[in-house]
């Protein structure tokens, strides 16, 4: 069972209290209306798939409630760091740099 | 007793003979006896047949490793457990086992007819032999393989055990109990460190409980170990037996189960069977110690043949010998010490047969000071005898050619093909391995996780070595964790250092493609299974393993996995790391259903939610369903009563006069703020900023692709509250999603959102007679038309209590849904009930409930929706705010395949020959085209319908709704049914009940 640390609680905590919530920074278009359907269809339907570092979204379910973003390395299934919705993509060069 | 026993020897207790029955017949062994070592006290080496050829088998180890004995175990009425290794289990008085895979006796077995047809089970067989013909398969193949498939019965009763479950957070965790554990222990449990010590065992100590002749610090092996256990509880070492690790997951979580009863005469009340421990630990130090390998030679499998290491634990753990005449068969020293101790107990060694050319002087002249005749450079070719063997045959081998053989008399044959370090728990943390060759075999590398490994687990071989490579580790972890470890040295005499070589399957002067040499001996996988997987083209050790199920079977090749490789990697001509090594998975050891399940079983299995109605339901006789995790009132049927009858006198009373419902379980959530209104009309699909406070409006919710995923009547209770309603099984949904929208897409509104479901306990009162039986125990709100039109709620006092009350319907008749705070939902229940007395009320359920909107054509969501449909295709597109320059759904409904022709559209459906379709029916525009048909709908709906007069059906037929008066068809299994398509809307299209 992973330990993932939620940035609103402060805590690490066990992930039987974490719900997963798809990729992160995926941006729902201020006026859907005037989107291609290719456009849409990108914000609806394709979704990275890497090996490695995944950026990706958690909600604190049975804790906050808050849903957070998150780093994910795919490969290990460790969290490289997790931070608050809204905030922006950290760098994975550090981020890897920091795992090492 | 039997002269099997060596008096003096052993841990077991002389004084306290146990008896238990094997097969029937009764046997006697004594505290501290496995079943296996019970058995061999008395000279029984046959214990089982095997798997697929149905050969007579003894055990073959004295562990967990154990392929072979394996047992069924009975403790009186429910309790059985198959497939338990006899090396594992320990007696107790009454213990009933029972030998498997035989019939009709473990002596004469009809299956070992298997073993003459020895050529139609080779590698593969599943794939070849039964190929054809066609017709075979159903009358002869299947059931052969059902017949012969699975290693013993399975239990045929409810399990009347408990299993618990418990969380351990410790400092450090260490795995396994043998010398280097023990050390790691020692060191580590410093300056208040928590540290937690396991073993699978009964007892700990590992090697130390085999290997009594070693001195440690001046004192006898067995007393250094009850000193340092003493030491290691005075510590505050907390020492777990009869707990396996069963898997190490990610980041230092530790799987183990502890096995509680299974030891004891008398079950105590209380006391689960087994316990799930989870375990997070800082740092893990593993020192699960290495498995001896067998060699494989012709004849390997015969009762009697058995590790020499597992003879030597026999010896010196149970005192128990377990050959008068053993020969030896070995590529590794310490097979020469487990003849040595034999030797020594009173056995006359026949032979010490080693494949290697030079021995150590010291090992030469140990034997020879005991008589025993040595034979180097030899080979071992074949063994004899039907039940146990009586011979082995052997050859000497000189410059890689099989000289002349000869006939070794002899009652068992102990092998040792060396030694592979178990890094099965190593392996679950994805560590990376190195292929060692001198060992020939695999060594840990680098793992990710908080973990060291030590001891025999990596290669170290002897007491010594163990004690001190465990204290180093012990002190590594202490250190990681900022602690400085005890310092400790150990001096160890009459160690039994050694080394050895690892072979492919022994060199042999007879026919190969005859040889029974087998490498798995629970799957019954022989090395020409191997060599003929390679041959067929398997390339891979992962496609040898799952072509020849070599290291498949419950043991997970924990004996044969390295010999496997050894002969895959000869035959493709390869080194061994190039053909790699399969993966290890938990759990290590077989492990019961019920450990896993720990309390989630039965009644526990799930929670059962239940309103505050649900009592006087069951009092009522109401027929439950579940919902979602809530247990609902189906029907409320009287004497006599089907389903069908019930439901149709709860439907016609409702429309006739007045019915009453437990809507509680409706999800509810309270969603407040300044922009309430404004995340409304961005969430639901409907416009909300026109809607004043007082009234209500059905919602309806799409996500972003345009698919109906909620629905609900929403009431505006003022300017900045809406009440919202979900469908049962959607509430958590729905918050889940409105959440996300709200927290990560429009974080700049003010509002908030509050789960509610729990809050209210609704009771909805239906029929011509709703509002004359509800008028009297409203206060604050007239019901009529003009004060309290239908779409309606209010804040005011029902019967006494705080209420929301909602004028709508799920009915089509005249609706009120009364929401009062939880604690009160019986007591509103039961005034509504005595209020409805003159009315003639009846309590309906849920199927009651399904007949009468379906009979309006109102949707379930869920049911006459999957997930595909748009509110076009159900044909609520009136509840689209069009003119909202946006709402989660709006751009999604727009996309190309949303608005294309032919969508499957929701109508009605009523059958010609008037008979009731079935839910999920599949619907044909044709029936007379070939199979197979093209299917252009289903049935979502169907109930009989005493409103209307015949069985009425909601559907999803592709481009429906220009469809209406078309016929469609059902094919069923026993005839085809003919259905005219109509509106979905059965009865009353102009809503003129709903009028008080
Ligand atoms: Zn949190």
């Amino acid at each position: 069972m992973l330990l993932i640390h939620c940035p609103y609680c402060d805590e690490t905590l066990p992930e039987v209290e974490f719900t997963y919530a798809g990729q992160a920074h995926v941006v729902r278009p201020a006026d859907p209306s005037s989107t291609s359907d290719s456009e849409w269809e990108a914000f609806l339907f394709l979704r990275e798939n890497p090996k490695g570092a995944h950026y990706e979204r958690w909600r604190h379910l049975h804790g906050c409630g808050r849903f957070f973003n998150a780093v994910r390395d795919t490969v290990s299934d460790r969290f490289l760091t997790t931070y608050a919705a809204g905030a922006p993509r950290p760098d994975l060069s550090d981020l890897i740099e920091r795992a090492k | 007793m039997s002269g099997f026993r060596i008096p003096g020897k052993g841990r077991v207790d002389p004084a306290t003979p146990v008896s238990f029955r094997f097969d029937g017949r009764k046997v006697r062994g004594l505290r501290g006896d496995t079943v296996a070592s019970a058995l061999l006290a008395n000279g029984i080496h046959l214990m089982g047949r095997s798997f697929k050829y149905h050969r007579p088998r003894g055990p073959v180890a004295a562990g967990s490793e154990e392929p072979n004995a394996l047992i069924g175990t009975r403790r009186g009425p429910g309790r059985y457990e198959p497939n338990t290794r006899a090396t594992v289990q320990e007696i107790w008085p009454g213990l009933e086992a029972t030998s498997q895979n035989k019939y009709p006796s473990l002596k004469w077995d009809i299956g070992a007819v298997n073993d003459a047809a020895y050529m139609l089970f080779s590698a593969g067989f599943y794939y070849k032999t039964f190929m054809w013909p066609r017709s075979f398969w159903d009358r002869v193949y299947e059931p052969f393989i059902r017949a012969a498939a699975g290693l013993g019965v399975s239990p045929s009763r409810e399990d009347p055990d408990s299993y618990a479950s418990r969380y351990l957070h410790c400092d450090v965790l260490i795995v396994g109990a043998g010398p280097a554990g023990l050390a790691a222990a020692r060191a580590a449990a410093v300056d208040g460190l928590r540290v937690v010590l396991v073993d699978e065992n009964a007892e700990a100590g590992g090697t130390l409980l085999s290997e009594p002749q070693a001195r440690i610090d001046g004192r006898s092996a067995w007393d250094w170990l009850s000193a340092e256990l003493a030491a290691l509880k005075a510590n505050g070492v907390r020492i777990m037996t009869r707990t396996t690790a069963i898997g190490y997951y990610h980041q230092n979580m530790i799987g183990m189960v502890e096995k509680l009863t299974d030891h004891l005469p008398d079950l105590p009340a209380d006391t689960p069977r087994e316990r799930m421990w989870r375990v997070r630990a800082k740092q893990v130090v593993l020192a699960q110690g290495a498995l001896e390998k067998p060699l494989v030679f012709h004849g390997n499998d015969r009762p009697g043949v058995m590790l020499a290491g597992a003879a030597q634990t026999y010896l010196n753990r149970y005192g128990v010998l377990v050959g008068r005449q053993p020969a030896i068969v070995t590529s590794h020293d310490s097979a020469w010490y487990a003849a040595f101790d034999l030797a020594d107990a009173g056995a006359r060694v026949q032979a010490i047969v080693d494949t290697r050319a030079d021995v150590r002087a010291e090992l030469l002249a140990e034997a020879e000071a005991r008589g025993i005749k040595v034979k180097l450079s030899h080979t071992a070719t074949a063994t004899s005898g039907r039940l146990r063997v009586k011979s082995l045959r052997v050859n000497p081998v000189r410059d890689g050619k099989v000289g002349t053989p000869y006939t070794i008399h002899c009652d068992t044959v102990l092998m040792s093909g060396g030694w592979t370090p178990s890094l099965h728990l190593f392996s679950h943390t994805r560590g990376s391995l190195a292929w060692d060759d001198d060992l020939t075999t695999f060594l840990p590398k680098d793992t990710p996780e908080e973990c060291v490994i030590a001891g025999a687990s990596r290669g170290l071989w002897g007491i010594e070595a163990a004690l001190t490579d465990g204290a180093d580790k012990g002190r590594a972890v202490a250190a990681a964790l900022g602690k400085a470890g005890t310092e400790t040295a150990h001096v160890v005499e009459a160690d039994r250092p050694g080394t050895g070589t690892s072979e492919k399957e022994l060199p042999t002067d007879l026919d190969p493609s005859r040889a029974k040499a087998f490498v798995d001996y629970q799957n019954d996988v022989t090395a020409k299974d191997l060599r003929l997987a390679v041959r067929e083209g398997m390339r891979s050790i992962e496609h040898v393993k799952r072509y020849t199920t070599n290291g498949m079977a419950t043991d997970q090749g924990k004996m044969s996995n390295i010999n496997g490789l050894n002969i895959a990697a000869d035959a493709l001509g390869k080194k061994q790391p190039q053909v790699g090594l399969t993966t290890f998975r938990p759990p290590y050891t077989p492990t019961s259903f019920g450990a896993f399940a720990g309390y989630h079983r039965g009644a526990h299995f799930e929670v059962t939610r239940k309103t505050q109605i649900d009592a006087w339901a069951e009092e009522h006789g109401a027929v439950f369903e579940p919902v979602g995790q809530w247990r609902r009132a189906r029907y409320f049927p009287k004497p006599g009563e089907d389903m069908d009858s019930a439901v149709r006198r709860e439907c016609v009373a409702t429309r006739a006069s007045v019915g009453m419902f437990d809507a509680s379980t409706l999800g509810k959530i309270e969603v407040v703020g300044p922009d309430a209104v404004e995340f409304m009309n961005r969430m639901y699909t409907n416009p909300w900023t026109k809607l004043a406070p007082g009234r209500c409006r059905y919602g309806l919710l799409c996500g972003d692709d345009g698919f109906i995923r909620d629905d609900g009547v929403i009431g505006r209770l003022s300017q900045d509250r809406f009440h919202v309603t979900t469908t049962t099984g959607g509430a958590a949904r729905v918050l889940n999603m409105m959440e996300d929208y709200r927290q990560t897409e429009w974080p700049d509104l003010q509002v908030w959102l509050t789960s509610t479901t729990e809050q209210w306990a609704t009771v909805a009162v239906n029929g011509p007679n709703a509002a004359k039986l509800l008028a009297p125990l409203v206060e604050g709100v007239e019901l009529t038309d003009d004060a309290f039109p239908h779409m309606s709620c209010a804040e005011c006092t029902v019967a006494g209590m705080p209420a929301r009350l909602f004028r709508i319907s799920f009915t089509g008749e005249i609706g009120f849904e009364i929401n009062v705070p939880t604690p009160m939902g019986r007591k509103l229940w039961e005034a509504v009930w005595q209020a409805g007395q003159p009315f003639g009320i009846v309590p309906y359920g849920t199927e009651t409930m399904h007949v009468l909107r379906a009979e309006k054509g109102y949707i379930v969501v869920g049911q006459d929706t999957d997930g595909t449909v748009t509110p076009h295709d159900a044909g609520i597109g009136w509840a689209i705010g069009k003119t909202k320059p946006d709402f989660v759904g709006k751009r999604g409904m727009a996309r190309p395949d949303l608005v294309a022709k032919g969508r499957k559209q929701l109508v009605g459906l009523l059958t010609e020959d008037r008979s009731r379709l079935e839910e999920g029916a599949q619907i044909v525009f044709d029936p007379a085209q070939k199979v197979p048909m093209k299917m252009v709908g289903h049935v979502t709906s169907s109930y009989l319908s005493d409103a209307v007069g015949r069985p009425i059906a909601l559907a999803l037929v592709e481009g429906g709704q220009d469809r209406m008066g078309e016929t469609v068809h059902i094919p069923m299994p026993d005839r085809t049914i003919a259905a005219t398509i109509t509106s979905s809307v059965f009865l009353d299209p102009d809503n003129a009940r709903l009028k008080i």
